[in-house]
């Protein structure tokens, strides 16, 4: 694997499998153990660099390299040398004085990622920049999707919801094509972005033409805000188009599952019912994010120090 | 002080001597002598007017950590240019006799170029009322340049109105073309790219909207309207269609968009981030065929210097612009030249004809810029090696930033010399003072 993991475009076939197998590979040498923790990365050091709240994916990374034994730094923009004006290239290399071996950033702005990985000697990985990517959420919404269904190869997902501001919905359309499943994005047209046409996907305006021949249904999160931009008109009218509710589940093959990176806006883009429903991989997501980022710190760490 | 330069080719023609004597061009011909003039070899060497820009960026005053007029006015004279005309976007903008008066002073104290300000077309550039455009007109900077650059006049009421005015000071409004409400956090070109990168689109329809709009109001109140750097095929073919139905409009390109494309995105280096943004390689080849057949009339180089902490982050927080004098006239060799898209003389009207009859530059005398090559003429000139290649250094630059797209890019031709009213701004590439 390469030095860095920064956007799911970069990771061919092997790779991707790689982290994925990787993934079962930890989980079953941790299975039934009492204590939940591996000695690899013992010795090396991952800080967490936030600069937007996360609290699920900061906590997933640091349960992540806590269990391979690294020594943890949280690093939040907000109270630190950051709100007060640092620059994200003095932050890093203030980092890296202090001896991390990775940086996990999380930031606003698409790309932030790219440049780290051009100011420091460790290893980068992105924990979601902007309306880019988020590799490791779709390295986990594969890894469920296989657990779940046995294979990624033909799979059919339905990616629905705001495409163009989606970091997830970026990350898996290339991560879950690479991987031979058949994607098709469903949105109102204003939350598609223009040059979707380039991409590896199919594209439907229609949920319920797309719902009866999908594997998989991934609900992306819409905020409400959208709608003074006037992407859609109402939350109601979206919710009624686009919305994932009992009736449109009901049409869903047997065995298809529906997904949601989190955190959900249940009434929005999905009702309690499919929620809470046995279709749902929503906790399962959340505990192979765990997994699957301890398979990216040790494949990009190496194990041992150098 | 007199100079002999033995054995130049005017605009790539056949080699003569010129000899250059009290700020003009006095003989032209084979085998001159002049008894005392400093002689300077020019064998092989092409000779073209001096270059003449409608659109710099100097960030003097307020931002003299990027730029001052005078390193932006030796980085232009390294570029071959002999005036420049320097953008009102300063702090404090440059929209009263005042700012413009100290921009000029500033231009010729330091020597090396004429300074040309352009004042601000609304206070402030706020878009909101008129600057005093008479006033900044009359004052001894002789303003005939307006533009809000850096935004656009976004209210049409408000660009028909100043489009009207200006044309008792035979001025002309220079227009940004952005329509503001399209590019609301944009970050560069819209399509298949920024859907891929995530970063925020904008169109091209958001600069072609605009400028439709204002071809049509200047075609209706007669008057005279130029446009900034062009950047999109759909923007050509309406100059063309204008120009067609005789509005008095004329439109620039800059360096980088005949160079460059929203591909430099891929790196997130802001280093190419710059407004207008870099657009396709479709866009790339129609700017150049404007540009070839003058429905494009200037090249520009929107030289744009930033600190180095404005460039060195994260894209969206990175500002726009990019550095453009000193490898201006290398670009449209390589881009325009060398694929005989356009001859010496093509390159002479492109880059000081045209750019000083727009800006009224062409009819001030001894201090007239873009005229030919013959006896009689103020002595602007430079002495271009076509063969000459060499890889661009940032550090190198004279300008006081670094922030060049072409780093490491090998271009061709190098500005061996150049004369501002006689005198050797250039020579042997290196600025005289």
């Amino acid at each position: 694997m390469k030095r860095h993991l920064l956007e799911a475009a970069d990771l061919d076939r092997a790779d991707a499998t790689l982290v994925l197998d990787t993934a079962g590979q930890i989980e079953s040498a941790l299975a039934g153990r009492e204590v939940k923790k591996l000695p690899t990365l013992r010795g090396r050091t991952v800080v967490n660099l936030f600069y937007e709240d996360s609290t699920r994916t900061r906590i997933s990374f640091e349960l992540a390299a806590k269990r391979l034994s690294a020594d943890v730094i949280n690093f939040s923009a907000k109270g630190s040398s950051v709100s007060k004006g640092e620059s994200l290239k003095d932050t890093a290399l203030t980092l890296e004085a202090m001896g991390s071996d990775a940086i996990v950033i999380r930031h606003q702005a698409s790309g932030a990622p790219h440049r780290l990985a051009r100011w420091v000697k460790g290893s980068v990985v992105n924990a979601g920049d902007g309306t880019h990517e988020h590799p490791t959420q779709a390295l986990l919404d594969a890894y469920t999707i296989r657990q779940r269904l046995g294979r990624l190869d033909g799979v059919r997902v339905a990616i629905v919801g705001d495409v163009l501001h989606s970091r997830v919905a970026r990350s898996n359309v290339w991560l879950l094509s690479t991987l031979g499943a058949e994607v098709t994005l469903v949105a109102p047209p204003t939350l598609l972005p223009v040059g979707v046409g380039s991409w590896p996907v199919a594209v439907s305006y229609d949920l319920d033409a797309v719902l009866p021949k999908a594997d998989v249904v991934m609900m992306l999160r819409v905020q409400a805000e959208r709608m003074n931009a006037s992407f859609f008109p109402s939350a109601r009218e979206y919710s009624r188009r686009y919305g994932l509710d009992g009736r449109r589940m009901a049409t869903l093959p047997d065995d298809a599952i529906v997904m949601h990176p989190g955190p959900m806006n249940r009434g929005m883009e999905i009702a309690a019912e499919v929620a809470d429903s046995a279709r749902s991989t929503i906790v399962d997501q959340v505990g192979n994010g765990v997994s699957v980022r301890m398979a990216v710190l040790y494949l990009l760490l190496g194990g041992a120090p150098e | 002080m007199s100079t002999l330069i033995k054995g130049a080719r005017p605009y790539g023609e056949d080699a003569v001597d010129l000899l250059l004597d009290d700020g003009v061009i006095t003989a032209i011909g084979t085998g001159l002598s002049a008894d005392g003039a400093q002689v300077v070899d020019a064998a092989g060497l092409i000779a073209l007017p001096g270059l003449v820009d409608l659109h710099t960026h100097l960030r003097e005053p307020g931002r003299e950590d990027a730029e001052t007029v005078e390193t932006g006015s030796r980085a232009a004279a390294l570029g071959g240019f002999t005036a420049v005309h320097a953008m009102a976007n300063t702090d404090p903008v440059a929209d009263t006799a005042g700012v413009v008066e100290q921009v000029w002073r500033l231009g010729q104290e330091a020597g090396l170029v004429d300074v040309v300000p352009v004042g601000a077309v609304t206070v402030g550039l706020r878009g909101e009322r008129l600057a005093e455009l008479g006033a900044m007109a009359d004052s001894a900077a002789r303003v005939r340049v307006f533009s809000d650059d850096g935004h656009c006049v976004a209210d049409p009421a408000l660009m028909r109105r100043a489009l009207e005015y200006v044309k008792a000071l035979d001025g002309v409004v220079a227009q940004h073309a952005e329509e503001p409400r399209l590019t609301v956090g944009a970050q560069m070109n819209e399509g298949d790219r920024s859907a891929r990168l995530g970063l925020a689109g904008w169109p091209a329809a958001a600069e072609e909207a605009v400028i439709a709009r204002d071809v049509l109001l200047a075609g209706h109140v007669g008057a005279r309207l130029h446009v900034c750097h062009v950047s999109t095929a759909g923007s050509v073919e309406i100059l063309r269609w204008a120009k067609s139905r005789g509005v008095q409009v004329t439109a620039e390109v800059t360096p980088h968009h005949l160079l460059l494309t929203d591909e430099c995105a891929e790196t997130y280096d802001p280093v190419f981030k710059v407004n207008p943004p870099l657009r396709t390689d479709a866009d790339v080849q129609a700017l150049r065929a404007g540009l070839a057949d003058g429905t494009i009339d200037a090249v520009a180089t929107d030289h744009a210097p930033h600190a180095v902490e404005d460039k060195e982050s994260e894209w969206a927080s990175a500002r726009p612009g990019m550095l453009g004098l000193e490898q201006a006239l290398s670009i449209v060799v390589q881009t325009m030249v060398e694929p005989g898209l356009l001859d010496w003389r093509g390159v002479a009207d492109r880059m000081s004809v045209r750019p000083a009859a727009i800006g009224r530059l062409a009819d001030r005398g001894a201090d007239s810029h873009g005229r030919p090559l013959t006896v009689g003429e103020p002595a602007n000139l430079l002495l271009l090696d076509p063969t000459h290649r060499a890889t661009v250094d940032p550090a190198a630059l004279a300008s006081r930033s670094r922030n060049s797209p072409y780093a490491g890019r090998e271009l061709p031709g190098r500005v061996v010399a150049t004369f501002l009213r006689g005198t050797a701004t250039v020579m042997d590439g290196k600025a005289q003072k």
